[in-house]
């Protein structure tokens, strides 16, 4: 994926903030670091793991080894809106695979894909620890429980009608 | 520890206690509402009955506290909130949906109407109405590590200080090392992660082992899907697991310990967050705590999503800033663990019966389960069980005790088939295997194993062949790569599976599959590839005939393989005038025949399952079949009518 020379620079300036004047020999930090990074950039660009690898005097490769090895990173930018299907058993028997399908017939992408708009991205997720509530989806940060095919309709459209709201109220601001 | 230190260490304890049972008492002089808001709660809409609770009160004008907890367990009953309120017994109410909570609150705190038409039960023992023990559910129930959740503030450490916590730690600093570790290997206790190492001895390796810089780490990594126990614990009460650590750290000779915590559970890491900074705060960690000359402090790392970190050398390598690959055992970590040093590393359901043990000795612990698993085991029922949640028994008890009377059976009138108990790691036992009783060694002769307690009970429309398929799938993306036979034999074992869930299996594929799981079984280094084809062993044991079906017939008996069913309207069934299948089709596959009886256009449907959950009960006209070539065979058998 191709970053604009913004971009670059933007994500150039935030990994160095946060690696600030952190210990260059205490490799304990290294995924600490990554983590932070994904989370102010909601992704870790290649330029971000070539800085954290030159800080710690470490091969970029390695450093591209343990965004490959942990599910939690990301390589390319999210959606503004992450749809997060919970894959754990009791979610599955609960029928987790037809609410996955679901959702990547309404937003007509695949699982680990973005909306050609960046609105929506959907990715599959281990236990979210609510399997009372099976079937889960993590919309951002709420856990919805329950869901349904149906449901998921009703998500989109309600998620749909508070941007239009958003929207009308900026207008009406303006 | 010199003596006159021992009052000093009591005395700043004291004050420190006094204070937050002042507060505590405060608390409790005026109406007082606990709302659970762990993040199974808040999936069920907690955190607008907190804000509708809120504004009821604003509204009426009332004086009463509002207080947002952990969970209790109860989760099938979510949203729960309890309500106490001088003169009346305390209630908690279950199904707290919309607009009920303020009713409650609004009846009970102006009119004096406790509304028992919404209460599940009374919280201490009175003549009005039941208490929890009072159910099935207390009969077995006995609770020690989740005794207070649900039932304090996590997010505030007075509330602990004030119901007897950390009075663990101070006991442990009175007295040695030694002595701390002779009691928790009296007590018989295990690691609750899953293996079942008794605590003590780590503890005590690891004092013995050489150096002056030693770790403890918590592993909160809880990676099994269908598990959450941890998480409860770490969202509900947060500094009974800090306590823990710190008496392990005293016992073990460390200064610095950690909290491994999945970066998944973000309400778990805030908690334990604060309530780690609060505890420094008030001297209960960090240098010279109470006085005393012990030093702890504790930092929390969060794991990346990888679940073979719960392995604790894996877990080791991801906190040294590497891929999560474990190495080989021994040099254990009590030995040889992070960066080099002995490092003790303990579940967090291990670390939280610590402080009772401690408090209340290591005979009261063996009174409870059995003598070679003494203590009580905390299980997560999901799945198809009425009464889903958490459930803290004494081991010992059996499967079918926990199933059918603590979770009150299977749901919607179903049949039970299986519970599938340990996760990935786990296996499936059948009806037979019911009265097997719960702990470490019956668990792992029965086929499956304790791990770290989650159970998914699974009933008739569940196919034991696509279960399988799921765990391993689960472990086959989850291996890390380093021996061959877990890294390429789980993706046979899969593969195999894949084809037959597709209904395109060979004869041979099931020798092939017991001949690879014994191989992975040999062949790998840690317990993710030893145990990875337990899901597929045990569903081959109890279940060969639902394999069978798959492979010769094409068929799939419980009507779950996506590609071996079909749906079908039954004509004789299906009301004309009602169209509520056409409305709820995703795909617009059912349409009118001439007379107006729907039918499926088979082409055109994706198997979602709307129009079976929307057609109404009364006329049930929607079924699936299996093979799906049936489905044209009917229809032919009605155009012949």
């Amino acid at each position: 994926m191709r970053l604009t020379e913004e971009e670059k620079q933007a994500a150039v300036e935030v990994t160095q903030a946060i690696l600030g004047r952190l210990d260059q020999g205490d490799k304990g930090r290294i995924i600490p670091v990554l983590q932070q990074v994904q989370s102010k950039l909601g992704y870790v660009p290649q330029i971000a793991m070539e800085e954290v690898a030159a800080h710690f005097g470490v091969p970029p490769v390695d450093i591209y080894g343990i965004i490959t090895f942990y599910n939690q990173f990301r390589l390319t930018p999210p959606g503004k809106n992450q749809v997060k299907i919970c894959m754990g058993t009791a979610c599955h028997m609960r029928g987790a695979h037809i609410i996955q399908e679901a959702w990547e017939r309404r937003l007509n992408i695949k699982v680990g894909e973005t909306t050609e708009d960046r609105e929506y991205s959907l990715e599959r997720v281990a236990c979210v620890g609510c399997c009372t509530m099976a079937p889960v989806v993590v919309i951002n940060e709420e856990v919805h429980g329950k869901i349904t095919p149906t449901r998921v309709d009703g998500l989109l459209f309600s998620h749909q009608l508070d941007k239009r709201k958003m929207k009308e109220g900026d207008a009406n601001n303006g | 520890m010199g003596n006159n230190n021992t009052a000093v260490v009591s005395a700043a304890f004291e004050q420190l206690k006094a204070a937050a049972q002042q507060k505590w008492e405060q608390l409790h002089s005026k109406p007082l509402i606990l709302v659970g808001a762990a993040t199974c709660g808040r999936a069920a809409g907690a955190l607008s009955l907190l804000e509708e609770v809120k504004t009821e009160l604003q509204k009426l004008q009332l004086d009463a506290t509002v207080l947002e907890v952990g969970c209790m367990g109860h989760c099938y009953a979510e949203p729960v909130m309890v309500i106490y309120n001088e003169g009346f017994p305390t209630i908690c109410y279950g199904y707290v949906k919309e607009g009920v909570g303020a009713r409650i609150v609004r009846d009970y705190l102006t009119e004096g109407d406790p509304g028992i038409e919404f209460a599940l039960a009374a919280i201490e023992p009175n003549d009005f109405f039941p208490t929890f023990q009072d159910f099935p559910r207390g009969v077995y129930e006995n609770k020690i590590v989740m005794e207070q959740c649900g039932f304090i503030d996590p997010r505030d450490i007075d509330h602990y200080l004030a119901t007897g916590g950390y009075s663990a730690l101070v006991k442990a600093l009175e007295t040695t090392p030694e002595e701390i570790i002779e009691t928790v290997k009296a007590s018989g206790l295990r690691g609750r992660g899953g293996a079942g190492f008794p605590t003590g001895v780590k503890w005590e390796t690891c004092r013995n082992s050489a150096g002056d810089q030693k770790y403890v780490i918590c592993n909160a990594d809880e990676g099994d899907p269908g598990a959450f126990m941890d998480r409860t614990i770490l969202e509900s009460n947060p500094h009974l697991l800090i306590e823990g650590l710190a008496i392990a750290a005293r016992a073990a000779g460390a200064e610095k310990g950690y909290v491994y915590i999945r970066a998944e559970y973000p309400l778990a890491v805030e908690r334990v967050a604060l309530a780690v900074q609060t505890a420094k705060e008030k001297g209960l960690l960090g240098k010279s705590i109470l006085g005393s000359d012990f030093n702890f402090d504790i930092e929390l790392f969060q794991g990346s999503g990888a679940f073979v970190c719960g392995e604790e050398t894996a877990l080791i390598a991801s906190m040294e800033g590497q891929p999560g690959i474990p190495r080989h055992r021994p040099p254990f970590p009590a030995i040889s663990g992070l960066w080099g040093k002995p490092t003790v590393i303990n579940n967090v359901k291990s670390l939280s019966y610590v402080p009772y043990i401690i408090n209340r000795g290591a005979e009261w612990f063996r009174s409870n389960g059995t003598e070679k698993s003494p203590g009580t085991a905390i299980f997560a029922l999901a799945g198809k069980v009425v009464n889903t949640g958490l459930a803290e028994v004494p081991m010992s008890t059996t499967l079918r005790e926990l199933i059918f009377d603590v979770g009150s059976g299977i749901a919607n009138g179903k049949n039970f088939k299986a519970v599938q108990i340990g996760g990935p790691s786990g296996g499936c036992l059948p009806e037979e295997a019911l009265d097997t009783p719960i702990d470490f060694d019956s668990l792992t002769k029965a086929g499956a194993m304790m791990g770290s307690g989650g159970m998914v009970v699974l009933d008739e429309n569940d196919c034991m062949v696509e279960i399988a398929r799921f765990f391993l799938d689960f472990t086959q993306k989850e291996s890390c790569g380093k021996c061959t036979f877990c890294r390429l034999g789980t993706k046979h074992m899969l593969d195999i599976l894949e084809r037959i869930t597709k209904g395109r299996g060979k004869p041979e594929d099931i020798d092939m599959l017991m001949e690879l799981a014994s191989k992975v079984r040999e062949g790998s280094l840690c317990n993710l590839g030893k145990t990875a084809p337990n899901p597929v062993l045990s569903t081959l044991k109890y279940f060969r005939e639902e394999y069978e079906a798959h492979i010769n017939e094409g068929r799939c008996p419980s009507l779950m393989c996506k590609d071996l069913i079909a749906y079908y309207i039954l004509p004789d069934k299906c009301e004309r005038s009602c169209d509520a299948c056409v409305g709820s089709c995703p795909v617009e596959a059912i349409y009118d025949n001439e007379d107006r009886i729907k039918v499926i256009n088979q082409e055109k449907c994706v198997k979602c399952d709307s129009c079976m959950v929307a057609c109404p009960p009364q006329y049930k006209a929607v079924i699936k079949v299996s093979p799906p070539y049936k489905v044209a065979e009917m229809e032919q058998e009605r155009g012949k009518k």
